[in-house]
């Protein structure tokens, strides 16, 4: 203590950045616990529609995915431009897709189970011809809830 | 007085602490997925006739084709208009001859209620553009969550998302939300 008051004696001490660790540790574990890194790099493109009558996701454990788009650029060569499905991290067909329910609804405890909730990540300019499928797929593996993903739109 | 222990200094560990923070912040996405909530119909292994016991007046047809146009009870219709004329067919303020028929229903809080018999149909063609389609669905979505939200106000005084259950669904029995979607004709 005394240390510090050496000299002069009425000098205001300097101010304590002894706890501004503390306080950025805080802060630090605070984006690590509500940060969400995105687990699927995506294979398409996709400029989701726009609506108003948006519900969340609340649980994102309860969610399977299912992208559509055009390929992105660099699989261009290879797929082509029209839209194909992903699944995961990789390429599907509109078969895999009761597959993939199937597993996605076994990797959740049975509880959970009958909440699961499909959201539909579609990219606006596909045709309905195979979102089509996709549900009927949907319908026949039993996963009847579904979310299609959209954008809150600006006007309105 | 002498040094008794070297002390690590921590000076260093707010800026270490920083880095992490920032890192954390930059990769941070705090976007919740949100979307149009729909619930699909079971499957059934033959396609029933459908529609035939519905009455022509209680179905609200709504087309769209490949050119991504509408066409709502015979009329060439703009997506714009689509909300009104789904509450005005789900709501029939004046029972008139060509909207849906209404049943009385005994509804919790509300006693006696006439509710309406009205289907919304949805057709889409193969080649419909997804954006259109969903535009659509969000149009008759947002018709009827209107309603409910307006009897909402009428009789509870409180917004539809802020009632009890046991409200929400008294309210969810009076305007039934009766979208069916049937599968594209495949072209012959």
């Amino acid at each position: 203590m005394s240390k510090f008051r050496k000299d002069g004696g009425k000098e205001l001490p300097p101010i304590s950045t002894a706890s501004l660790p503390d306080i950025v540790f805080m802060l630090l574990f605070f984006f690590m616990v509500s940060t969400t890194m995105r687990e699927v790099t995506l294979l398409v493109d996709i400029k989701l529609p726009e609506a108003t009558e948006l519900s969340k996701l609340e649980k994102k454990s309860l969610v399977s995915y299912i992208y559509v788009g055009e390929p992105k650029k660099e699989f261009r060569k290879v797929f082509g431009v029209a839209p194909r499905i992903q699944l995961n991290d990789q390429w599907a067909n509109v078969g895999d897709i009761q597959d993939y329910i199937i597993a996605e609804r076994e990797a959740r405890n049975e509880a959970d189970q009958k909440m699961m909730i499909t959201s539909l990540k579609i990219d606006e300019n596909t045709k309905m011809g195979i979102v089509t499928d996709i549900k009927q797929e949907l319908r026949k593996s039993a996963a009847l809830h579904i979310n299609y993903s959209s954008r809150r739109s600006v006007e309105r | 007085m002498a040094k008794k222990t070297v002390e690590v200094p921590a000076a260093s560990l707010a800026d270490i602490a920083f880095m992490l923070l920032i890192f954390f912040l930059v990769t941070t996405t705090m976007d919740v997925d949100s979307g149009l909530e729909r619930r699909l119909p079971q499957w059934q292994e033959q396609q029933p006739e459908d529609d035939q016991q519905i009455k022509e007046r209680n179905v609200f047809v709504v087309l769209v084709n490949r050119n991504n146009d509408l066409l709502v009870e015979g009329e060439v219709t703009r997506i714009d208009d689509l909300r009104e004329k789904a509450k005005e067919f789900m709501l029939n303020p004046y029972d008139e001859e060509d909207l849906p028929e209404k049943e009385p229903i005994e509804v919790p809080f509300f006693g006696q209620v006439e509710v309406t018999k009205g289907v919304i149909s949805l057709r889409n063609d193969l080649d419909t553009k997804y954006g259109t389609y969903l535009a659509v669905q969000n149009e008759l979505v947002g018709a009827i969550n209107e309603l409910r939200e307006e009897l909402a106000k009428s009789k509870f005084g409180k917004s539809y998302k802020d009632l009890e259950k046991d409200k929400q669904k008294a309210i969810k029995k009076i305007i039934p939300s009766r979208i069916s979607e049937a599968e594209p004709k495949k072209a012959k």
